[in-house]
């Protein structure tokens, strides 16, 4: 227990491997007609296909294909001429055939790579993990576990199945081992899904909602000794559910996989949850005989065998690639590389990206996302994009502070109150009574109380010490309820004590 | 009215003569009569199929134009699900299940107006060559009812032999529509694999299964045929092509400068001389009607039956994984603290008959991990080989022919206990699965020695399934010229009937 | 020439979740000998260079459009099942790993 992470990676080189599964975006499922819009009353979107019934048979559907050719495209992958589905053979009650489809030896795309960016203390490191393949297959039902304590599968006295999810089309990504990434495994377990999902998002596959399910992402950790050729033992952590856990879940299992190590213990190949409350995985428990799926091909479907034709069109529709994109904003935006990076941290891009194209000024706009929202978002322990605050809201904000109509301190209140769901910005202006006091005669009158309340001050300003003026401003806005535009106050103060105003 | 062929029975109805619940009603009545010895039916739908002929009748009323078997009578093999109908395959661990839809074959036939009178017996989810394997009880041969009437769709076929039915759909994936006909004196069509939707056909082997007719004459069989095929988009494996034209072809029935194939390797040592003989002597007849006979050799057609028992059992241990208690048919073993495990463990130990998990068991043992080359990867090939002959073969012959099946009938009971001998019975029909080709099998006489049908066996190339047809008509032709009458008004009397 | 213990019958039985008893283990693995025995003939002529074949008929890329179809109604997806609760298939406990 007591060793750190420096300690592990004196010791120890990991190895990774990641497995991702994205739910497509498909209006209907991977084999029948019926519906995929999440959260339906249960078992409403069920036909004899997604149920099993008896005779029922499969067709796949044509938009699962051209997403996963899609998918393996952007990630530099071949497609392969001759891809078929199989079967995976295995009995559990929310596999309504209790065969999976999914594909086996011969999957649709192979041997593609995404290179990723991480920030260090010694600069941006880039790595390149390579894809072994994309492949699709179909999800599982739903169970609901009754009785028990935990109201978790073990001590259920039974459970209910809804199919609803059953059927849902699936394309799961896997990488090649990805060695070599020493200390930073974490950091680039971690960039790697985060790029995989803003490829996916920017291709317009999947929602990529990582809480919602829609993106699964599996690590596979193994550690070795520094130089050593065999690979390790490696544990398989399932139900990592956010790109901060991915890069806990493998921290945390390295440091426990050299626990058991440095113990003279074995690391047990096996299936291990992530908790999101302790950040620590736990065993699922290993069977007591190994699982033989016995795949074979579908014999109910035909290959899949894309010409290039297809393959070309589809990839003549490919958006610019996510780190193209990213380059081409810096440049756009001027941007240096260390805020970059902290925008890219802060899952930011996106954001920011889409308030700019509503007229704002990209550093205000970074300014106020990766400042008071991200603060706010922090607080509140939540992601800036699930905050109720949208891009056009910003974009209003950002145009209100260069107008003059706000003053950067009642701009922090509106975002307050935006995002406390007071309204739109302007709303919130109206409903707190926030306007910029640029009546000048009232202006003048608090300049004067101020100067009164303060003659020392005054007369410094007045022999050109001009520092000395922000107590004079200071006061006038306190006077103002910061309601008032500082600067026009500074210069109207200046004049007044017959200094230079700028 | 019940002896005639499903076409005269069409015109009778189209002339005024008859009605089609008359019709209905006719072999509702021989149902009652003679099913207590037969046992063809697991199901008999009284109300739907009087309702379905009501509403031909009154459509012909209406002078509204009706299909060519609008109004006809059909048994349908409980292999295909019919919405509202009790459907078990022929086994307990469906006892009770009513389907929520329709097969595809069952909507063609709806929209056809053909009356469905039920559901007919079966070997248990299709694995059989003798109907013993229901779990309902066997089905008894009506030529001799102390016989088997071949399997697994020896209910549809016993059916059209005992005037229960004039048509019947069957399905054959290793020859469960051809040897039933062949043993019954009745007619039997294996379409091209991919001919017939598969939609609702309760998967045995799905890359073998395909639906078929079955009726008592060639026109029959085509006419029905072409009811049921053709593409349907919710089976991808399902032909995007038109129908062959076979009831063109059932009445053409001209085989000169045609030629015709005997395979070789599909007769002599183990088939039985009566079967050799009338075999032998058709083909003479279809010779005098101007077709050119020639021999074939398909070597590795001995392979074919090994292959089978590994490619079958394999994807039937797939299909049948669906049986497992929890969302349809019976459950056994939900008792308190009972876990989901053990529960399909039990369901599927009592649901299952012996067959059924024989074969799952071997399945199982033929795709697992380290066996799955030497099993069922090798019988893949084989099959490989099988289409190479097949290929070879009708390079020097439009049709290929044989005997259906080795033997006649054998009595129920008398194979029970040797899967193997059970196996031979498909010898002769196997190849035709395997390389998903089309067959037929029509009665050729029966057999001397034991005055039981022999069946004629005829294959044609995928997708050229109306050479068969035009083929069997002109053997049905001359062989009828010869008889003077259907094959069928030589059978005997149903113990306890007339 | 493989040869199937009880055991091994065992095993290929909790794969394919049939209960069975010592006896019906005992005369199944004494069949499995026969059938296999027999089956594997086709070792002898699938040789490496032959392709294998799964599908009959030679076709390729068949799907359906991306439309969304009528459902079933639950009752009638639920209609054949042995247990339901709250619209919901009911089954008995699962074990397992847990999720
Ligand atoms: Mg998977
Ligand atoms: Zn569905």
């Amino acid at each position: 227990m007591s060793l750190t992470y420096e300690d592990v990676i004196a010791k120890y080189e990991p190895v990774l491997g990641l497995e991702v599964h994205v739910e497509l975006n498909t209006n209907s499922k991977m084999f029948c007609g019926c519906s995929t819009v999440f959260g339906g009353e249960p078992n409403t979107q069920t036909c004899p296909v997604c149920l099993g019934m008896p005779g029922a048979l499969p067709v796949v559907n044509e938009k699962a294909i051209e997403s996963s050719i899609l998918i393996g495209l952007a990630l530099n992958c071949s497609i392969t001429p001759f891809s078929r589905f199989s079967r995976k053979n295995y009995f559990y009650p929310d596999m309504p055939k209790n065969f999976q489809i999914s594909q086996y030896d011969e999957p649709i795309c192979v041997n593609g790579y995404l290179d990723v960016e991480i920030d260090t203390d010694d600069g941006v490191k880039k790595f390149r993990v390579e894809i072994e393949r994309v492949h699709m297959e179909e999800d599982t039902g739903k169970s609901l576990h009754v009785g028990g304590a935990t109201g978790r599968i073990h001590g259920a006295d039974y459970s209910l199945l809804d199919y609803n999810r059953a059927g849902i089309p699936l394309v799961e990504i896997v990488t090649k081992i990805v060695p070599g990434t020493g200390r930073y495994a974490p950091e680039v377990a971690k960039a790697y899904v985060a790029q995989l999902r803003d490829i996916l998002r920017s291709l317009g596959v999947s929602d990529v909602r990582m809480e919602q399910g829609s993106l699964r992402c599996d690590a596979n950790v193994s550690l070795r000794l520094i130089g050593a050729e065999k690979l390790g033992t490696r544990s398989e952590t399932k139900n990592v559910n956010s790109l901060r856990s991915v890069e806990r879940a493998v921290r945390g299992e390295m440091i426990r996989h050299a626990e058991l190590l440095n113990k003279g213990e074995r690391v047990v190949q096996e299936t291990r949850h992530f908790q999101e409350d302790t950040g620590l995985t736990r065993s699922g428990r290993s069977k007591e005989q190994a699982e033989d799926y016995r795949y074979f091909p579908e014999p109910d479907l035909v290959p899949v065998a894309p010409d290039a034709a297809w393959i070309e069109k589809l990839r003549a529709s490919l958006p610019e690639h996510p780190s193209v994109r990213r380059n081409r904003l810096q440049e756009q935006w001027g941007v240096p590389d260390k805020e970059m990076a902290a925008m890219l941290n802060a899952d930011a891009l996106e954001i920011v990206e889409a308030t700019v194209l509503l007229g704002a000024d990209p550093t205000r706009a970074r300014g106020w996302w990766l400042g008071e929202i991200s603060r706010i978002a922090n607080e509140k322990n939540v992601a800036i994009a699930d905050l109720a605050i949208s891009p056009k809201d910003v974009a209003e904000i950002v145009a209100l502070v260069a107008t003059g109509d706000l003053t950067d301190k009642l701009a922090r209140q509106v975002v307050e109150g935006v995002i406390n769901a007071e309204g739109s910005p302007q709303e919130v202006i109206n409903s707190r009574g926030l306007k910029v006091v640029s009546d000048e005669t009232a202006l003048m009158a608090a300049i004067e109380r101020a100067i009164a309340a303060q003659p020392e001050t005054a007369e410094k300003i007045r022999n050109g010490h001009i520092p000395a003026a922000g107590a004079l401003i200071g006061a006038v806005m306190k006077e103002t309820k910061g309601q008032a535009d500082a600067a026009r106050v500074r210069e109207l103060l200046l004049g007044h004590l017959g200094q230079p105003t700028n | 009215m019940i002896t005639k062929s499903a076409y005269e029975m069409s015109a009778a109805m189209a002339a005024g003569e008859t009605s089609s619940v008359a019709l209905t009603q006719a072999h509702l009545d021989r149902i009652s009569a003679v099913d207590q010895h037969v046992h063809a039916f697991l199901h008999v739908d009284t109300e739907g199929a009087l309702a379905q002929a009501k509403a031909v009748d009154d459509a012909r009323a209406r002078g509204e134009k009706v299909g060519p078997l609008a109004g006809v009578p059909l048994a349908l093999k409980d292999v295909m699900v019919q919405q509202g109908i009790p459907t078990t395959c022929g086994s307990k661990i469906l006892e009770g299940w009513r389907p929520p839809y329709d097969a595809t074959v069952v909507t063609k036939l709806k929209n056809a107006g053909v009356v469905i009178l039920g559901k007919t017996n079966m070997d248990e989810f299709a694995m059989g060559s003798s109907t013993e394997n229901s779990a309902y009880g066997p089905t008894h041969n009506p030529w001799d009812l102390t016989r088997i009437p071949g399997g697994s769709g020896g209910g549809s076929s016993a059916s059209l032999a005992a005037f229960e039915a004039p048509l019947a759909i069957g399905t054959d994936t290793g020859g469960s529509i051809r040897q039933p006909a062949a043993v019954t004196g009745t007619v039997g069509v294996k379409p091209t694999y991919g001919g017939v939707s598969r939609y609702g056909l309760i998967a045995f082997s799905s890359s073998l299964d395909q639906a078929g007719p079955c009726a008592r004459t060639v026109l029959d069989t085509a006419l029905l045929h072409e009811v049921i095929a053709g593409h349907d988009g919710k089976d991808a494996t399902s032909i995007n092509a038109p129908v062959p034209q076979v009831v063109k072809a059932a009445r053409d029935g001209n085989v000169k400068g045609m030629k015709i194939g005997f395979v070789k390797e599909l007769n002599g040592d183990g088939y039985q001389p009566g079967v050799r003989s009338r075999f032998e002597e058709s083909l003479e007849l279809l010779a005098k009607a101007g077709a050119e006979i020639v021999e074939v050799s398909c070597p590795n057609f001995e392979y074919a039956l090994a292959a089978y028992y590994l490619i079958a059992p394999s994807e039937c241990s797939s299909n049948l994984a669906r049986f497992d208690a929890m969302r349809y048919g019976i459950r056994v073993g939900d008792s308190d603290g009972a876990s989901a495990e053990s529960v399909m463990n039990l369901t599927r130990q009592v649901g299952f008959g012996r067959e059924v998990k024989r074969r799952i068991i071997l399945g199982t043992y033929a795709l697992s991990s380290g066996y799955y080359d030497a099993y069922y990867g090798s019988a893949q090939k084989v099959r490989t080989l099988i289409m190479q002959d097949f290929t070879k073969a009708f390079t020097s012959a439009d049709v290929l022919v044989s005997p259906t099946c080795p033997t006649t009938a054998f009595k129920i009971g008398e194979k029970a206990n040797d899967p193997l001998a059970m196996y031979l019975n498909d010898i002769a029909t196997i190849p035709v699965n395997m390389a998903g080709i089309g067959g037929m099998s029509l009665p050729c006489g029966l057999a001397p020695e034991d005055n039981l049908p022999v069946g004629f066996q005829i294959m044609a190339p995928a997708m050229q399934d109306q050479r068969m047809y035009t083929v069997g008509a002109a053997l049905e032709a001359a062989l009828l010229d010869q008889w003077g009458a259907p094959l069928l008004s030589r059978i005997p009397a149903l113990a306890g009937t007339q | 020439m493989s040869s199937l213990s009880r055991s091994d019958v065992a095993n290929l039985a909790r794969l394919a979740r049939i209960d069975m008893s010592d006896e019906e283990l005992d005369h199944l693995a004494t069949e499995m000998d026969v059938i296999l025995g027999a089956v594997a003939r086709v070792q002898e002529v699938a040789t490496p260079e032959i392709a294998p074949t799964s599908h009959p008929i030679p076709i390729h890329n068949v799907t359906r459009p991306d439309v969304v179809v009528a459902s079933l109604s639950p009752q009638a997806a639920l209609s054949g099942a042995p247990a339901q609760e709250d619209a919901r298939f009911r089954v008995p406990q699962i074990l397992g790993e847990e999720a």
